[in-house]
């Protein structure tokens, strides 16, 4: 076995030691900083990240109506490669790593021996002998241990790599303008690389949005002039700086579940019970029990054989009040708790009050009615409601526009 | 490709004889396959010089119960025994002699006081000891118990704990987690026979007497001794007769043994074992795989990780396994004389530790894999009790010495020579002119250990017995009851509970659960 570990420091914040600046700077920094109007900071990853830049409705309908870009440079990012590198990741992914194209990126999750959900992300397959795997939260130590045994190489190149989701309807044709071109022939989940004076760009269609966009992938030493182009290129289309708020606007109508927010990483749960494993999350499609071996198969078989005690559905609220950790109830009384929400919204788009939610076993399935009961603090005073509600399909939203290929050319 | 076999048992070492005994006793068609060329593991003998033999790893037998010498007939089969009911005989460079048989301490330089100190002592661990046993003998139950028999064991567990009463229960639990430096201070106040009991809690451990658990693994030790009737003894033609007598046994109800015959890999279909492939290439099924190669070998070596989850193979690679014991192998031309030591007391256990500083002192470089200025030692003369092993009027000194770090970062065969010299440096000033007698030197090192057995770390004990690796953790949360995430392959080895030392239990539980499908 042979593993690596590089920590390098990010190049962009060396104004000050880093005891005196624990929250660091991502590469693109500097490019946007003078585009934040309201300093509206969240941490993630050891990074300082905008939770909005100006007016987070702004920013969630420029990624519905035009195009939007959010700094994904905090994201996790691990360079897997040597001889065993797919047959590692067969082993540590719940999906059939070996399907994988070249070229082509999968969402995935990895679970524990006990096959309860360490992760999700988005494994990137360049060849047999080299993939990246990106998700939200430190994973290296799992990582490394998983590779006791196989002749493989994991190192992580969260601050090598800097990158940007360029997502809404113009998306692809700001890449164009970029002069990316052939950039509109790739199809959901295919990356390719393009060139700018000076360097290259990794371009994946990926995104956590449910709209059509890509994902730019670059040498954290060439932010800059990445920000740059893509700025100048979509300046004419209405291109904007998104925050985290409006992300969350975004995948919530997508139906994308989020880490700390539908599950925690089973390394962090403390009580029993609370871990999840991909039945629960409705992620059934991404386990592969024909592929052979992989680390919690055994635990997830026995899991199979019943339906699971709760899922994640989409739930479609009665009114406009956005229903945040709502409890759903089996009765308008409110006597019996068959489930709570994770993630609400009132969809701007669909106009409809939205929210994703865990229920208990049997109401996830068929038409029950049921209630939410939703507390709302107006003008210093705690008022609750209770809504009709009902299970919907996921995702809420969901473009033609997020699949087709090519996209039109706006 | 063949199928013959009901079991195959990987490794010939006592444990896996043992194990492969019991299943071709009850009908079993059984194979054990060895890597070596000849039957034993860390309990055989071999020559050093024309016409001496040595017993390269365990040289006495203590924690063999009773119930597998007469269940096995190992009597039958040739076991004897030139020695039985061996005393411990402390040395000191100044000649001062210490004799320990049971609760008896007797030196000239031993107090009223320290006499009487040990005969409390020694009660007192008999005591906890007996209380020990019923877990001894069992398969550890689950902490997360589903059977009723598991339940009864822990309850029978839970009851000899009670039966203490309430003031030695407390005791009990007051000294289990207790290191054995402080506890004796308690009890004894001269060095020299503090330093010789402890030396039985730390024969083949990392650890000194002033770490964590010591107590536990003094009467961990002693626990062993009480389940047979011989005490500490020396077999007849040494260790490899125990295996031989057991194979012999194994051979009768009709097991297959095979030397020179080492495991590649173990073949795995779904999840299950079916069989395993030789490093020549030559692949034999079977229904059951057990075995007797440490857990470390087992999983991180013989079993492709595809098959095992992270968490698992995390637990097994953090398993401690590096020994600090090493083996010295003398063959003298004629018997030696110690200071201050009768000759009548030649064929007892001699040990070599002044007292408790100058065990630490011997442990201390160990921690910064460093080798000690002066290592304590066990050494027996086992030629004087058995004049079968050499000839020629020639005699043998075996010791274990520690504490010798494993530390594969170094190319050892240096450090080996010079720590070979201190060595017979030092057992020049117990015994002036034995260097003049030497005609052949041999020093095992845990490295030469690993490579001679197979054994990851040259751990004796395959694994640290401490209380991570204790009871229902031994040797991990995830491999107890000698079942494995792996269908059909059981553990067998020292590495399992109750584990340690020439006791061969583990492999006559192994043999009990396999035959209970694992449950």
């Amino acid at each position: 076995m042979t593993t690596t570990t590089t920590t390098t420091t990010t190049t962009t914040s060396k104004l000050r030691p880093l005891y005196q600046r624990p929250v660091l700077e991502t590469p693109f920094y500097s490019s946007y900083k003078h585009l934040i109007q309201n300093d509206q900071y969240e941490e993630w990853g050891g990074y300082t990240t905008l939770v909005s830049f100006a007016c987070e409705g702004q920013e969630y309908f420029s990624v519905r109506n035009s195009c939007g870009v959010y700094d994904l440079s905090p994201m996790l990012k691990y360079r897997i490669s040597g001889p065993d590198a797919e047959r590692y990741l067969n082993r540590l992914v719940t999906r059939d790593v070996k399907k994988m194209l070249p070229d082509r990126v999968v969402y995935c999750v990895w679970c524990d021996d006990n096959g309860h959900i360490i992760e999700d992300g988005t494994l990137f397959k360049f060849s047999e002998t080299e993939f990246r795997l990106c998700c939200a939260e430190h994973q290296i130590e799992w990582l490394l241990d998983s590779a006791i045994g196989y002749e493989v190489d994991i190192e992580e190149v969260t601050t090598d790599i800097a990158s940007l989701a360029v997502q809404g309807p113009v998306s692809c044709n700001v890449l164009k303008k970029m002069g990316f071109s052939g950039v509109e022939n790739l199809k959901p989940f295919q990356l390719a690389t393009f060139s700018l004076p000076g360097f290259e760009v990794m371009v994946s269609r990926t995104g956590f949005t449910g709209d059509l966009g890509y994902e730019l992938w670059v040498d954290a030493s060439h932010a800059a002039p990445l920000w740059e182009a893509l700025f100048v290129a979509g300046k004419s289309r209405g291109i904007r700086m998104i925050g985290s708020a409006a992300l969350d606007m975004l995948r919530i109508e997508a139906g994308l579940i989020m880490v700390e927010v539908e599950f925690m990483s089973c390394f962090h749960t403390v009580r029993h019970l609370r871990e999840r494993n991909p039945f629960e999350l409705g992620l059934h499609w991404l386990v592969d029990f024909e592929k052979g071996p992989f680390t919690g198969r055994q635990a997830l078989i026995e899991a199979g054989k019943n339906k699971p005690k709760r899922r994640l559905i989409g739930l479609d609220i009665d009114w406009n009040k956005q229903a945040d950790g709502a409890l759903i109830y089996d009765s308008k009384d409110c006597s019996t708790q068959i489930g709570e929400i994770s993630s609400a919204l009132w969809s701007p788009v669909l106009k409809q009050n939205i929210a994703l939610a865990f229920l208990d076993a049997p109401f996830y399935e068929g038409n029950k009615a049921m209630w939410a009961e939703v507390y709302m603090h107006r003008e210093c005073q705690w008022e609750r409601q209770v809504f009709e509600c009902r299970v919907t399909p996921k995702p809420f939203y969901s473009p033609q526009r997020k699949t087709l290929t090519p996209p039109a050319d706006l | 490709m063949q199928q013959n076999f009901n079991t195959i048992i990987i490794g010939g070492g006592h444990n896996g004889l043992t194990c492969a005994a019991y299943l071709a006793r009850a009908g079993h068609s059984v194979l054990v396959l060895e890597a070596a060329s000849q039957i034993g593991g860390a309990a055989r003998s071999r020559t050093i010089a024309e016409g001496s033999q040595v017993f390269p790893a365990a040289h006495l037998l203590h924690s063999m119960p009773e119930k597998i010498v007469n269940e096995l007939q190992l009597e039958q089969n040739g076991l004897q025994f030139a020695a039985k009911h061996i005393k411990t005989v402390s040395l000191n460079s100044n000649g001062a002699v210490i004799v320990i048989a049971n609760n008896q301490a007797a030196g000239d330089q031993l107090t009223a006081g320290d006499i009487e100190g040990y005969g409390r002592f020694y009660r007192d661990m008999q005591r906890f000891s007996k209380a020990l046993v019923p877990v001894f003998d069992k398969v550890a139950p689950e902490l997360a118990i589903e059977s009723w028999r598991q339940k009864l064991d822990l309850l029978g567990f839970g009851w000899t704990i009670r039966k203490l009463g309430k003031f030695h229960m407390r005791e009990f639990l007051r000294i289990i987690g207790m290191n054995l430096y402080d506890l004796m201070d308690e009890y004894i106040e001269n060095p020299q026979l503090k330093a010789a009991i402890a030396m039985d809690a730390l024969l083949g451990s990392e650890w000194g007497a002033r770490s964590m658990g010591s107590v536990l693994t003094y009467l961990y030790r002693q626990a062993g001794e009480l389940r047979n009737q011989t005490g500490i003894a020396l077999p007849c033609g040494g260790m490899g007769a125990v295996s031989l007598a057991i194979a012999q046994s194994a051979q009768q109800s009709g097991a297959e043994i095979r030397c020179n015959s080492a495991v590649k890999n173990i073949i795995i279909d779904s999840g299950k074992a079916v069989g395993v492939e030789l490093e020549t290439g030559e692949r034999i099924l079977a229904e059951t795989i057990v075995s007797n190669a440490d857990p470390k070998h087992t999983f991180l070596t013989l079993v492709n990780p595809d098959h095992l989850g992270t968490n698992f193979v995390r637990q097994v690679n953090n398993l401690r396994s590096k020994g600090k014991a090493g083996k010295l192998h003398l063959a003298l031309s004629q018997q030696p004389e110690f200071k201050g030591l009768d000759n009548s007391l030649l064929g007892e256990r001699l040990v070599i530790a002044p007292s408790m500083d100058d065990i630490e002192l011997a442990f201390n470089p160990s921690k910064y894999r460093r080798y000690p200025e002066a290592p304590i030692m066990e050494i027996i003369l086992p030629s004087v009790s058995d004049d079968s092993l050499c000839q020629n009027g020639q005699q043998l000194l075996s010791a274990v010495v520690q504490y010798l770090p494993y530390d594969d970062s170094v190319d050892e065969d240096e450090n080996r020579a010079d720590m070979l010299k201190v060595l017979i440096g030092q057992l020049e000033q117990y015994a002036p002119g034995i260097s003049e007698l030497i005609i052949a030197a041999e020093l095992l090192t845990p490295r030469d250990i690993e490579r001679e057995f197979g054994i990851s770390g040259g751990h004796w004990h395959h694994v640290e017995l401490v209380f991570e690796s204790f009871m229902f953790n031994r040797p991990t949360p995830l491999l107890t009851r000698h079942a494995t995430p792996i269908g059909s392959l059981f553990l067998c080895g020292a590495g399992c509970h109750p584990g340690g030392n020439v006791m061969g239990i583990a492999g006559r539980n192994a043999a009990q659960q396999v035959l209970r499908g694992g449950k």
